[in-house]
């Protein structure tokens, strides 16, 4: 159908109440699929199921494959598992660092480009969250639990080892430090360590979802195809994207999103229990491991059914508001004009080494570019399709520049901030006060030995707890709604009960793995999907400036 | 007796809606009142609509059709939301008051254990709106 007579017989039946505003042009594309056709629908089990047949057998039936071989064969599996991971790290690094850089310069390119004009969801359309909801939201999902672990641990890990200087052994560097080190210069080490932690908390993984994100709500909400994310493929497969090609494509997302999540939710348990023993003496066992699991996924199923806006909008709000005090915090009480000079000098410190950092090609800290910086890309990509379609979903109204400084930019920013002032206290303590106890501990209570050292540690660190489980909560929510919409093949509107039974799911594998064994070595599975989803995002690159030349821009 | 009868619609499930639509036409009828059909649609694509403007159409269409049968005023009042699985009853609720309506008339099922945690939608509107609610549940059978 042509867009004019389109658009006439949208004016023709204009509303004269009810929708907020007139939408606007939009190019949608002119498709006979439609959403649900593939569905089984029922409400003959006492409560409705509308499921998209395929996807959502085989992904039911290879998750219950790789759980059940994962706990029958740990010993075999695991090494097989984590051996996949490395490999594709050591040997494709130069592939996940280049596609990094694709992806941030296509974001940076369509801020400034006309591009950018776009608005998702029409010319007309209106947001459906405010800022600080929608602020709210693309933190919590995107990596609100990472910065609570790693806010701390990373820049002292690349401070120590930057500060341990170069080792070669047989002409191979054995040293884990970025780039050239900084051997016994602890002022260079510490702008070196909080450089690179920058580089992997900053505009690279920000970009990585917002490809995603960004290509999922131009297809889905200015195109008029599914919520899920076989549409992405639109462009180049044409309509044979319902057929087996978005089968797999989706199943793969429902995958890395279960497993990433199930296995995130049982190490989290383990380390947020190694924290309450640490800090309350609550004893480290797996019934207070699984009392927490029970407890963060019936807290998440409560936030379900109460929907995005009463759910998952209001505790990440709440979060937002946690995190901004304990970091308003660590800023007053901790070093704070090293704090607050330090976050210029950090950002100096990434503009300065940015374009070593993530040079793809001829490193000599084979270590660093290949064990944290390729393991961080395919970390964060196995992610994309999760915290992408999430923050798709909540996205609509924005112009595509508003959307990309939104979620390229401002979070980048946060990230510095928060790195400058966990780290960087942190690093002062080791430095200035000698005192070696962050650096001596385990990673998940480094953040509390860090706390343990300012003033009013139990309510900080307290704090640090419920932000590191309602970050879970968030997570296990929205990554429901994800599985769940996908697995309904892309229907939003699918009956409650299905978000309610892969929030079970998730706690089931968590607990199922954690009691017997092999979280690290699904996690380690589940980071793997990082290779076949860096594809997925390039034809995501693509089909974004596709779909946005065809987009009214005025 | 009524000035406006509500009447929430899902365009999905047109076929289950029936009982609820025969008697809109009789009450529509007797007390010679406007009828307002509402839905409820996802701002992402449906499977009934791909944009909110669409679904406002063919619940306009729908209305037009229904006013045929009862021969009364109609409107259509389309209202949509990123979650409108989570998001039904406080936008239905919502929407009595912004349409003005006195009389709700909805589908809704038989009693079942289930409602202790998913309370149905025409119980849960019935207790927060001062509009009488009128709810129809299919014929036994």
């Amino acid at each position: 159908m042509d867009n004019d007579s389109r658009d006439e017989r949208a004016k023709e039946a204009e509303p004269s109440e009810g929708v907020p505003a007139p939408e606007g042009p939009a190019n949608l594309i002119d498709t006979d699929y439609v959403i649900g056709q593939d569905n089984l629908a029922t409400d003959k089990l006492g409560f409705s199921i509308d499921l998209h047949g395929k996807v959502f057998t085989i992904s039911a039936l290879v998750t219950v494959f790789f759980v059940v071989l994962t706990l029958a064969l740990q010993d075999q599996v695991e090494p097989l598992f984590t051996a996949v991971r490395d490999w594709l790290t050591a040997n494709l690094d130069w592939f996940f660092l280049l596609a990094g850089n694709v992806f941030v310069l296509l974001c940076l390119a369509l801020i400034v480009s006309p591009l950018g004009k776009v608005r998702i969801g029409g010319m007309h359309a209106k947001p459906d969250f405010s800022y600080s909801g929608w602020f709210a939201m693309l933190f919590a999902a995107g990596m609100g639990i990472g910065l609570m672990f790693y806010g701390v641990s990373e820049p002292m890990s690349h401070f120590g080892a930057a500060m341990g200087g170069t080792t070669v052994e047989d002409g191979v560097r054995t040293d884990w430090a970025p780039l050239g080190a900084a051997a016994d210069d602890p002022a260079a080490a510490a702008r070196l360590g909080m450089a690179a932690t920058i580089y992997h908390w900053g505009l690279h993984p920000w970009a990585i979802y917002a490809v995603v994100a960004l290509a999922l709500a131009i297809f889905s909400y200015n195109k008029g195809l599914p919520l899920t994310m076989r549409s992405i493929f639109y462009p180049l497969l044409g309509e044979r994207v319902w057929g087996w090609p978005g089968h797999i494509v989706d199943i793969l997302a429902v995958f890395a999103t279960l497993f990433g999540l199930a296995t995130s939710l049982g190490l989290g348990a383990s380390q947020a229990s190694a924290g309450l023993s640490f800090l309350f003496g609550v004893p480290e066992t797996d019934a207070t491991m699984v009392l927490l699991i029970l407890g963060i996924t019936a807290v998440a199923i409560v936030s379900i059914l109460a929907g995005v806006d009463k759910g998952v909008r209001r505790l990440s709000e709440i979060n937002m508001g946690l995190a901004i005090l304990l970091l308003l915090f660590v800023i007053l009480v901790g070093p704070t004009l090293m704090i607050l000079t330090g976050f210029f000098k950090n950002l100096g410190a990434y503009a300065v080494h940015l374009l070593a950092l993530s040079n793809p090609f001829g490193r000599e800290d084979a270590n660093f570019s290949q064990g944290w910086t390729a393991f961080y890309w395919a970390w964060w990509i196995s992610w994309s399709p999760f915290v992408g379609m999430f923050i798709a979903r909540v996205s609509r109204g924005r112009s595509v520049r508003e959307f990309l400084i939104a979620v390229l930019l401002v979070p980048s920013l946060v990230s510095v901030l928060w790195m400058t002032a966990f780290g960087g206290t942190a690093i002062d303590q080791l430095v200035g006060d000698g005192f070696e106890g962050v650096r001596d501990a385990t990673l998940e209570l480094q953040l509390f030995v860090m706390l343990g050292e300012l003033p009013l540690t139990a309510i900080t660190s307290f704090v640090g707890i419920v932000l590191v489980v309602v970050f879970f909560i968030t997570s296990s929510d929205s990554g429901s709604l994800v599985i769940d919409t996908i697995t309904a093949g892309g229907k939003v509107d699918a009956p409650k009960p299905q978000r309610v039974f892969w929030a079970i799911i998730e706690g089931v594998i968590a607990i199922a793995l954690l009691l017997g064994g092999g979280l690290a070595a699904l996690q380690a599975m589940a980071v793997s999907t990082g290779l076949p989803f860096t594809l997925v995002l390039l034809v995501g690159c693509y089909a974004i400036v596709k779909g946005l030349m065809s987009e009214p821009r005025t | 007796m009524y000035s406006k009868i509500m009447v929430p619609v899902d365009l999905a499930h047109l076929k289950v809606l029936e009982p609820s639509l025969q008697a809109v036409t009789d009450l529509a009828r007797h007390y010679q009142t406007e009828v307002c059909y509402v839905g409820v649609t996802s701002s992402a694509p449906s499977s009934v609509a791909r944009t909110p403007q669409e679904y406002q159409q063919k619940l306009e269409a729908f209305a037009q059709q229904q006013a045929t049968a009862h021969g009364q005023p109609v409107s259509a009042h389309t209202i949509s939301s990123s979650d409108p699985v989570a998001d039904l009853d406080d936008l239905l609720i919502k929407a009595i008051d912004d349409v003005g309506a006195d009389l709700v008339v909805m589908l809704t099922h038989p009693p079942k254990h289930l409602d202790v945690i998913m309370p149905s939608h025409g119980g849960k509107i019935a207790t927060h709106t001062d509009a009488s609610v009128f709810l129809i549940r299919p014929p036994r059978s």
